[in-house]
């Protein structure tokens, strides 16, 4: 049963893994400035499934792009996981990824030179983990996505659910307090669509992870514990749907 | 295995084609330095070799001669040489370095021919030197580059008036028939454009066989030349000398005057029956790697002794080592210079291409977590490696074409040589070549991938995401 809320809970509560407040991003096209994010404040709860929604050119990837620090506000705060990272610097940020952040992508982006298993492990490396737990880990997500025995294979030789099923192990292998995805299931038909939403949301609940989408589907729309509607780089709603 | 070399590994095979191509200009640029480089350098191993056995590496001269002695040779003879040559061979520090110890005496004059139908005369140089010393001399030969040239036996310590002369030297005095030399043109007879004998030619020969005595063993066809000096006293003298031979100058100019005789004959030509001196000590040494240590202990025995004398090296004494030694080095530089822009075009060219290529995996692997740092150290690594292979493969490569043309039996006649020499590339003797060679075209290959690393490691991970 669906429920209509503003903003729940307030942004900077502990229970919020991310908090933005007056956030704007300006975009130069050749000479014209695009807002791409209009002084949106918001705050997205921890430990759910969230999804943005909103037309082509709303802001939607934009908002999860600073989500995801991969990209920088052009003014207000930003903060993930409790930590303010406008003012990072660009390592900083990226060390801040590699601990906090998972992505899924639309396109999947696995790095075609590396098999499976080593796309999984490669968050991993990055945290310095030694290889024997490494190992370990990445296999059991590998297992959790239904993948084992794909473990050896490269991008090339998996199908479109495949790979995003080892986009998803990727993204959970290092349990991140947040994952980003980016209309997952955009380019899968809808019955892997359906399939790779479904594991989501097992992961999500297993491991308490939050997701955060941006997506036109459905499908992923009718899995959500909160939704948040913008329009023009500014959030329209925030509903929160109560689940028996 | 390291997974950041894991991904450039593979990234270099998954690129086949281009990765072969970029590695083949750096392989090719490998090649050509080290064949070129070891061709160099058996160059200037030839020229050394040959100027050591001629000149040995230190001269021994008394002060002044070497800038105004060619003009009066007799007026700069070194005085009680025996006594400096003892010297030098009793010093402890030079002793173990020395191989030949070796007087010579330098005398220029007018050599005729007035035997017989043939009455010429020509200005000669020559020198006098001892044959045993100047055979073992002739033996130096560290470097292997004349190996099977044969032993010079025409000219022995005991048959003290016998001597060579250049080929030119011997058409010109019309010595081609009695020598039996092949390729020299027999003298035009001349007989109807002169009277008579020439009385001043008679004189010559007279005197000249007064003083000569017929030497043992000379064998009785050998052609006899005149040699007609000033003495250092400025008085006209004479010998005989027995032409046992010709040998062969690469240089017109010192075949048309080439006269080498034994020490003996030379100092009776110059010094008459006053006291022998001689122009030059020389020092053949064990390697010429002894040269500066020499010569700063010969330097210093003569200043403890003050002697009236001075040093030079074989490349004082032949300017020609030098400017080849530095043509062929600025040859070398060229070829390296023109070698390290093709492969640093090649390596810049290939990794732009990948990193346009692989601009969302940059954005994606910068998503995850990878500093700037980390993207820029993947493509200079990829850079790296394309050079690491491709100039190992090169220096292979460099190795067996040498060891091909080592073993094919080439020759060739070097500038400023008489004769043939083995056609050598030295590379596997030059592991210093061949180092420095892989390091240059890696560091140029590694240099070469910093400015893609760069713009691949400043991209904007939105736009990285976003490029397709």
């Amino acid at each position: 049963m669906a429920t209509l809320s503003q903003a729940h809970p307030g942004p900077g509560s502990p229970a919020n893994v991310v908090s933005l407040s007056r956030v704007s991003k300006i975009y130069r096209v050749g000479s014209t400035d695009v807002k791409a994010l209009a002084g949106i404040t918001m705050a997205i709860p921890s430990n759910r499934f969230s999804i943005v929604i909103g037309a082509s050119g709303s802001g939607k990837t934009t908002l999860l792009n600073l989500i995801g620090c991969i990209d920088a506000p052009t003014d207000g705060t930003v903060e993930v996981c409790g930590e303010s990272v406008t003012q990072l610097r660009d390592d900083a940020l990226a060390d801040f990824r590699a601990r906090n952040i998972g992505f899924i992508f639309q396109n999947f982006s696995l790095v075609p030179v590396l098999t499976a298993y080593e796309n999984v492990e490669y968050p991993l490396m990055l945290l310095g983990m030694t290889a024997s737990p490494r190992r370990l880990r990445a296999m059991a997500m590998l297992e959790a996505v239904g993948l084992a025995e794909h473990a050896h294979r490269f991008p090339n030789e998996l199908s479109g659910g495949q790979k995003q099923r080892v986009a998803i192990a990727r993204a959970l292998v290092k349990r991140p307090t947040l994952v980003l995805a980016d209309e997952p299931t955009a380019n899968l038909d809808s019955a892997t669509g359906a399939s790779i939403i479904t594991l989501m949301r097992q992961i999500q609940a297993e491991l308490k992870t939050t997701f955060i989408f941006a997506s036109h589907d459905a499908q992923l729309i009718s899995h959500a514990d909160d939704i948040f509607a913008i329009r023009d780089g500014t959030l329209l709603e925030h509903r929160v749907e109560t689940r028996q | 295995m390291n997974l950041l070399l894991k991904i450039v590994l593979r990234s270099l095979l998954r690129n086949r084609r281009r990765s072969i191509m970029t590695g083949s200009a750096v392989a090719a640029g490998s090649l050509a330095l080290l064949l070129f480089g070891g061709f160099t350098h058996y160059i200037f191993s030839g020229l050394e070799t040959g100027n050591v056995q001629r000149n040995g590496h230190l001269t021994v001269f008394h002060s002044g001669y070497f800038l105004f002695g060619d003009g009066n040779p007799a007026a700069y003879g070194i005085s009680d040489y025996r006594g400096v040559m003892k010297l030098i061979r009793a010093d402890p520090v030079l002793q173990p370095m020395i191989n030949v110890l070796t007087p010579t005496q330098s005398v220029v004059g007018i050599a005729g021919n007035f035997s017989g139908a043939v009455d010429a005369s020509k200005t000669f140089l020559g020198i006098g030197v001892i044959p045993s010393d100047r055979e073992r001399m002739r033996l130096w030969d560290p470097y292997d580059t004349r190996a099977g040239q044969a032993p010079e036996t025409r000219m022995v310590d005991t048959q003290e008036s016998v001597g060579l002369i250049g080929f030119g030297m011997a058409r010109v005095l019309g010595l081609c028939g009695p020598l039996r030399l092949q390729g020299c043109p027999p003298m035009p007879d001349m007989s109807a454009a002169r009277d008579d004998k020439s009385p001043v030619n008679a004189d010559v020969l007279d005197l000249a066989n007064r003083d000569t005595t017929a030497q043992a063993g000379t064998t009785i066809d050998s052609p006899q030349i005149q040699l007609l000096a000033a003495t250092a006293d400025g008085a006209p003298n004479v010998v005989s000398l027995m032409v046992a031979g010709v040998e062969r100058q690469g240089v017109r100019e010192l075949d048309d005057n080439y006269v080498i005789m034994n020490l003996p004959l030379a100092q009776q030509l110059v010094y008459g029956r006053g006291e022998h001196k001689v122009t030059g000590i020389v020092l053949q040494l064990e390697r010429t790697s002894q040269m500066p240590a020499a010569r700063a202990r010969l330097a210093t025995l003569i200043r403890q002794h003050r002697l009236p004398l001075e040093i030079r090296d074989f490349s004082d004494l032949n300017p020609f080592y030098g400017q080849v030694v530095r043509l062929f080095s600025g040859i070398f530089l060229f070829i390296a210079l023109v070698m390290g822009m093709i492969v640093l075009f090649a390596v810049v060219n290939t990794m732009t291409m990948n990193v346009m290529e692989r601009t969302n995996e940059i954005g994606t692997t910068r998503a995850l977590g990878v500093r700037r740092s980390g993207i820029r150290r993947q493509f200079l690594l990829e850079g790296m490696l394309t050079g690491v292979i491709g100039a190992a493969i090169g220096s292979l490569l460099a190795i067996v074409v040498s060891l091909a043309v080592n073993h094919a039996g080439l020759t060739w006649i070097p500038p400023g040589n008489a004769q043939a020499i083995p056609l050598r590339v030295d590379v596997l003797g030059e592991p210093g070549l061949i180092i420095g060679a892989w390091l240059g075209l890696v560091l140029v290959a590694t240099l070469a991938a910093l400015l893609p690393a760069n713009r691949a490691a400043r991209l904007s991970v939105v736009d990285a995401l976003r490029h397709v």
